[in-house]
């Protein structure tokens, strides 16, 4: 059990950095004795199931959404009426040069990058201050963290949108009691930038707990000692956080930093359900509004084109979170 | 705010420190506290008040009685046992072929060396940043061709793409922590390698496969999109069985909350019961390669 406190990504960055060596080494073949042919062959028995689901179910459609986007794709395809044919680039054509396409970039990256930093200095600020405080009070806030953290999505969302409620939600009744605001009756979802302020907040209270568990966890990996040093060489707070445990932490806040980019731009039932599932305009995100033109448009072709569009606007993070999780020699 | 500038010089001490510096960080705590929990303490004040009272313009914080009817009404809205049973008969079947299939991949990649163990770790990496609304058009279309649609067991083939290379990566970290020197000396003593697996890491592994399982659970019962687009009204599951309190009239925001305790509670505490072993799990790998 304890182990959660000590192991961790966050040990000290690997001395020797792992360009990866070309035979596998660090597994359990004893270094000069090769396996004979036949066991060679029990690692893949091992793995073919695994690796015939995912082909499957996963690598088909990942297939399948490429050549979609290359071809004419609406119900009449659907239902068989008419083979699907080649358009080559003609969805993307039509999407790029779509201004509302470009709206949603912008609001999608907009609204991830807005998710990511709050949840980020959120959960390095409380996995702070849970250093500091009285055991009792870090059980329960831990408690607390823990919970919110295996809410069901869709459960959050709901209980926010009751809490957001413009007549009878707590939120605008808390709020009016403040000196000089009167929000009864405001309804935080008519207006887009307020909407998903709202459902931004959500995405962070759902995100939060588990950055903050992580960079525990990492905290307690950062030798005291060095800390002592640092503050006797005249270091205040700040300087011990950002000369000691900053970079220390750093593998680790790469990663949360990349797989948080990655959750946030792939938001969708929290928008979807928060506007009863038709998002206006006004709320669309690269996610619902690839839906949109698939199953409310009925433009499979151009759905998929979009879809892949964000894949490959997130391949570059995906890389940068595979390149810090070989570095940390998590993949070995 | 102002006594945690004069406190922060000496956190790390706090054998020396006076119990008075730890009371501003308590405070700070304590607000935490309350602003995390808030939205799980709201759900249930509403879930358990009388109907007039969760839609008083001004609220009280406290409770204001205590009523079961919110929990009727919410049983009575829609069929709700239906969807139970559907959830949890895709979440076990998903979990189930998901463990068995991920041990034996996750057996692969940590204890055999082999050419091409790299690229598959990597794949598998890979595959789960793969954002899943980015799939659901092909899916659906594949399910359609394959004449899966509408089925509970086209959802199951559909949650094998995010439960699996979850199960294969969290499952490879916990055997990575096992010892292979107990295997070994198992095997020096006359066992054969799957003797050797099945007396010695299988039943260390027991906790871990476990935790794996509950967590897989976990996840494929929360989906929600996949659900809605893959299966008609009358065989909805449990999330989206929580869409039935939003109607065109409204929504009915106390039963609402009901709805949302009975979906959250068992998933909180079952959540809660394995989290730590997950965090271990799932960050075990970085210490033993």
């Amino acid at each position: 059990m304890s182990a959660a406190d000590t192991t961790t990504p966050a040990k000290l960055p690997p001395p020797a950095r792992h360009t990866p060596p070309t035979p596998p080494t660090g597994t359990d073949a004893r270094p000069g004795r090769r396996p004979p042919k036949a066991a060679a062959a029990i690692p893949w028995a091992l793995l073919a199931p695994c690796v015939l689901v995912l082909a499957l179910v996963l690598g088909y459609p990942l297939v399948r959404l490429v050549t979609l986007s290359f071809q004419k794709f609406g119900q009449s395809q659907l239902w068989g009426f008419q083979p699907a044919e080649s358009v080559g680039f003609d969805n993307f054509g039509k999407v790029l040069g779509d201004s509302e396409f470009w709206d949603v970039v912008v609001r999608t990256i907009v609204f991830a990058v807005g998710c990511v930093v709050f949840t980020m200095v959120a959960g390095m600020l409380i996995a702070l201050l849970l250093q500091r405080v009285s055991g009792w009070m870090r059980t329960l806030i831990n408690i607390v963290l823990v919970a919110s953290w295996g809410m069901p999505i869709i459960v959050a969302t709901t209980v926010f949108k009751w809490l957001f409620d413009s007549d009878y939600g707590i939120v605008n009744a808390l709020l009016s009691k403040l000196p000089g605001v009167e929000l009864i009756g405001h309804n935080w979802f008519a207006s887009g930038p307020q909407g998903l302020a709202v459902i931004m907040l959500l995405v962070v209270w759902g995100a939060v707990p588990f950055v903050v568990i992580t960079l525990s966890a990492g905290l307690t990996q950062v030798p005291k000692e060095l800390e002592e040093a640092a503050r006797l060489d005249g270091a205040g707070a700040w300087g011990v956080f950002r000369f000691v445990t900053l970079p220390i932490l750093k593998p680790i806040i790469v990663m949360l930093t990349t797989l948080s980019v990655i959750w946030d731009m792939g938001v969708f039932p929290q928008v979807f359900v928060m506007r009863n599932g038709h998002p206006e305009a006004e709320f669309q995100l690269l996610t619902t509004y690839s839906y949109d033109r698939a199953f409310a448009v009925n433009d499979y072709a151009q759905g998929s084109a979009i879809a892949l569009l964000t894949v490959v606007l997130l391949l570059g993070v995906v890389a940068v979170y595979m390149r810090q999780m070989l570095k940390i020699g998590e993949v070995e | 705010m102002s006594s945690m500038t004069t406190m922060t010089t000496g956190p790390g001490t706090t054998s020396v420190k006076p119990r008075k510096s730890k009371a501003g960080w308590n405070l700070l705590g304590l607000f935490v506290f309350l602003t995390a929990g808030f939205p799980v303490y709201w759900m249930l004040n509403t879930a358990f008040k009388p109907a007039k009272d969760a839609i008083d313009p001004d609220p009280s914080l406290l409770p204001t009685g205590f009523t079961l009817a919110n929990f009727r009404r919410a049983l009575n809205i829609a069929d709700f046992w239906g969807p139970v049973g559907r959830s949890l008969i895709v979440s076990l079947t998903v979990v189930v072929i998901g463990v068995v299939v991920g041990m034996l991949a996750a057996l692969a990649i940590s204890r055999f060396a082999f050419r091409g163990r790299k690229v598959v770790i990597v794949g598998i990496l890979a595959v789960q940043m793969v954002p899943l609304v980015a799939m659901i058009i092909p899916v659906f279309l594949l399910l359609n061709d394959l004449g899966q649609y509408d089925r509970l067991s086209g959802l199951v083939i559909t949650y094998l793409t995010f439960i699996l290379p979850f199960t294969v990566w969290t499952l490879r970290g916990f055997i990575v922590n096992i010892p292979k020197e107990l295997e070994e000396a198992a095997m020096v003593d006359g066992c054969s390698r799957t003797t050797a697996f099945l007396r010695v890491v299988f039943p260390l592994l027991a906790p871990g496969l476990v935790a794996t399982s509950v967590y897989g659970f976990i996840q494929a019962w929360n989906e929600y999109l996949y659900a809605l687009m893959l299966l008609s009204q009358k065989n909805q599951t449990a999330t989206v069985w929580l869409g039935n309190f939003t109607t065109k009239h409204g929504t009915e925001y106390a039963p609402m909350m009901a709805g949302s305790t009975l979906m959250a509670v068992p998933i909180v505490v079952l959540f809660l019961l394995v989290q730590r072993k997950m965090a271990a799990g799932l960050t075990a790998g970085a210490v033993k390669g």
